[in-house]
């Protein structure tokens, strides 16, 4: 129970109280308000009787009765606090709520204006089907300044601090429209591919808010990352069952709404639900427990043993590795899988704990997948000259020596944090330091490629 | 002031509904009031945990019995009154009348017991 001071003043004896209160989750802030007034009064009544302050103060914290039974009983009257509601404020809190609104206004509205963005080339005249090389290059810029609008927006950042994201976007632009890009070619395609990692970065900074050099500002931006597509998926399976029902019904009633569909719904709605979905990250954010970790926890042990399995076999059998066109991308997808799965454990880590048994799982995964990468690069070097340098070969290439080199050094300081000569923290320092290179190297792509490979 | 008698949980439960009920049907009220008017009417035998009438309340709150408002009190803190429904005070009325039924029988097997047994206590075992 409490620890009561006879020498703490009264109303710190009764802010400790009601901090202990808060901290009940069937409990909410309007309840705790008002077993305060009670609190007060029963105090005040005590002390009238004759008691001394701290006195009456014990007395009256015992009448309440035990925190632990009390808060049992409000969460049987109350069940539903106990699943911890997102989008609904509770309506007794008054001003957090006004805010909660005109944030989820604004949200929906930039939802809407993404929406739109997608369907402005149509108007003049360049079409999904007619010119997909042009919605492939501006995929990013449909939605990303949007969502960085919504940041400088919600972090009220000053038009300073907004100067070099808007630049990068407007740079970016010119870069993706001003190439004189031959239709359909890899060029085109890596550009495609690339942009939206430079945005990506771009619109942290606006997430970081002016944190974005703190190791912890970028940690949470990665945090966010993770929610968003977690989102962003759960948000694309809701779609999904709409637009299927949609066809269903309407289908008896003899109308085809495809066209109605590809032309609109699934580019619109794709495109709002980003906005959206960080929405409902940045509203969730101390709501919800983060999924990502949890996902991680679940699937590292699973890879690390599929990975193991490869390794065994590939040693087993003797089977030398066959490069085909697609090798390289599939182990940089690979690596990256990896990446994401040794960053969301970091991001969910204690530091100060120490190293545990699912460290050791996270070393074998990265140490296995190092190996596994060894192998398939092993192969390809010694092939490279044979297939020549296409600007794909080499973008792949440059991925995955970037996500080898940050995934080597990760394990050399998770080796050290093992054997404790190191910390966790300069893990965690490392993979924040190492966000921006992915951001340089897709520059790189994105405006050096193209007039190095002739456009092609 | 008569002694505090320890009531089982069972019994604090069922009849906190017509006590807080009735309570209010005396005019609007709110927690601490309504604790202290239970001390009152009943002698100071009746003791409730104190935290524990929220949840009743809130329970009353949502079956439509019951009413909640915050008002400022004339401390400058904001409380939270509340006040009996029409729906509550016909629940009132049939509790009532439940309760009625079951003291009259209990009325009467006591009277029963003590023309049998001329010291209840002394011959009955404690509590029950």
């Amino acid at each position: 129970m409490m620890a009561s001071d006879p020498m703490m003043p009264l109303e710190e004896q009764i802010d400790r109280w009601r901090s202990h209160l808060r901290r009940r989750q069937a409990i909410h802030a309007v309840d705790v308000a008002e077993l305060e007034d009670h609190l007060r009064e029963q105090i005040a009544g005590l002390i009238d009787a004759g008691l001394a302050t701290d006195e009456a103060f014990l007395v009256a914290v015992k009448r309440i009765g035990d925190l632990d039974a009390l808060s049992r009983e409000f969460a049987r009257e109350h069940a539903e606090r106990l699943w911890k509601q997102l989008v609904v404020p509770s309506s007794d809190i008054g001003e957090p709520c006004a805010a909660a609104r005109t944030d989820a206004v604004v949200a929906v509205c930039l939802a809407a204006a993404a929406a739109l963005m997608v369907k402005m080339p149509a108007l003049f005249g360049i079409g999904l089907e007619t010119a997909p090389g042009f919605y492939a290059r501006n995929l990013s810029f449909f939605v990303l300044p949007l969502l960085l609008g919504y940041f400088a927006w919600k972090r009220r950042l000053d038009p300073g601090t907004l100067r070099w994201p808007a630049l990068v976007v407007l740079a970016a632009a010119v870069v993706a429209n001003g190439y004189p890009f031959a239709s359909g070619g890899s060029t085109e395609a890596l550009t495609a591919l690339h942009l939206p990692i430079v945005l990506v970065l771009v619109v942290g900074v606006a997430y970081a808010g002016g944190r974005w050099r703190e190791v912890g500002g970028r940690m949470d931006f990665v945090r966010f990352l993770g929610e968003l597509f977690i989102y962003y998926v759960l948000i694309a399976l809701g779609g999904g069952v709409l637009l299927a029902f949609m066809a269903m019904i309407f289908r008896s009633i003899d109308i085809d709404v495809e066209p109605f569909f590809e032309s609109w719904l699934l580019p619109c709605g794709a495109a709002g639900a980003v906005v959206v979905a960080s929405w409902l990250v940045e509203a969730k954010q101390s709501v919800i427990e983060n999924m990502a970790p949890v996902l991680t926890r679940l699937f590292t042990p699973l890879f690390a043993a599929v990975l193991l399995a490869f390794l065994g076999t590939f040693l087993w059998t003797g089977h030398a590795i066959d490069i085909e066109r697609d090798v390289l991308i599939a182990f940089d997808l690979l690596l990256v899988l990896v990446l994401g799965l040794l960053l969301y454990a970091v991001s969910a880590r204690d530091l100060r704990q120490p190293p545990g048994l699912f460290d050791g799982l996270q070393v074998v995964l990265v140490v296995s997948a190092l190996l596994a990468d060894a192998v398939a690069l092993w192969a390809i070097a010694a092939r490279i000259t044979e297939f020549g340098l296409t600007p794909n070969r080499v973008a792949a290439l440059g991925m995955n020596l970037l996500l080898l080199v940050n995934l080597a050094w990760s394990t050399v300081l998770y080796g050290r944090f093992l054997r404790r000569r190191g910390s966790f923290a300069d893990l965690e320092r490392w993979q924040t330091d190492y966000l921006p290179v992915y951001a340089l190297w897709a520059a790189i792509v994105v405006v050096l490629f193209p007039p190095a490979f002739g456009y092609v | 002031m008569g002694d505090v008698v320890d009531i089982n949980k069972d019994l604090i439960a069922a009849s906190s509904t017509p006590i807080v009920l009735a309570i209010l049907a005396e005019g609007d009220s709110y927690g601490y009031a309504i604790l202290s008017r239970v001390r009152e009417v009943s002698g100071g035998r009746m003791e409730w945990t104190d935290g524990m009438l929220y949840p009743v309340l809130h329970r009353l709150e949502r079956l439509g019995l019951v009413e909640a408002r915050w008002e400022v009190a004339e401390s400058g803190r904001r409380r939270r009154y509340y006040r009996i429904t029409s729906q509550g005070r016909a629940q009132l009325a049939e509790e009532r009348q439940q309760w009625q039924a079951v003291d009259a029988t209990l009325r009467s097997v006591w009277g029963a017991l003590a023309s049998a047994a001329p010291a209840p206590g002394a011959a009955l075992p404690q509590g029950g």
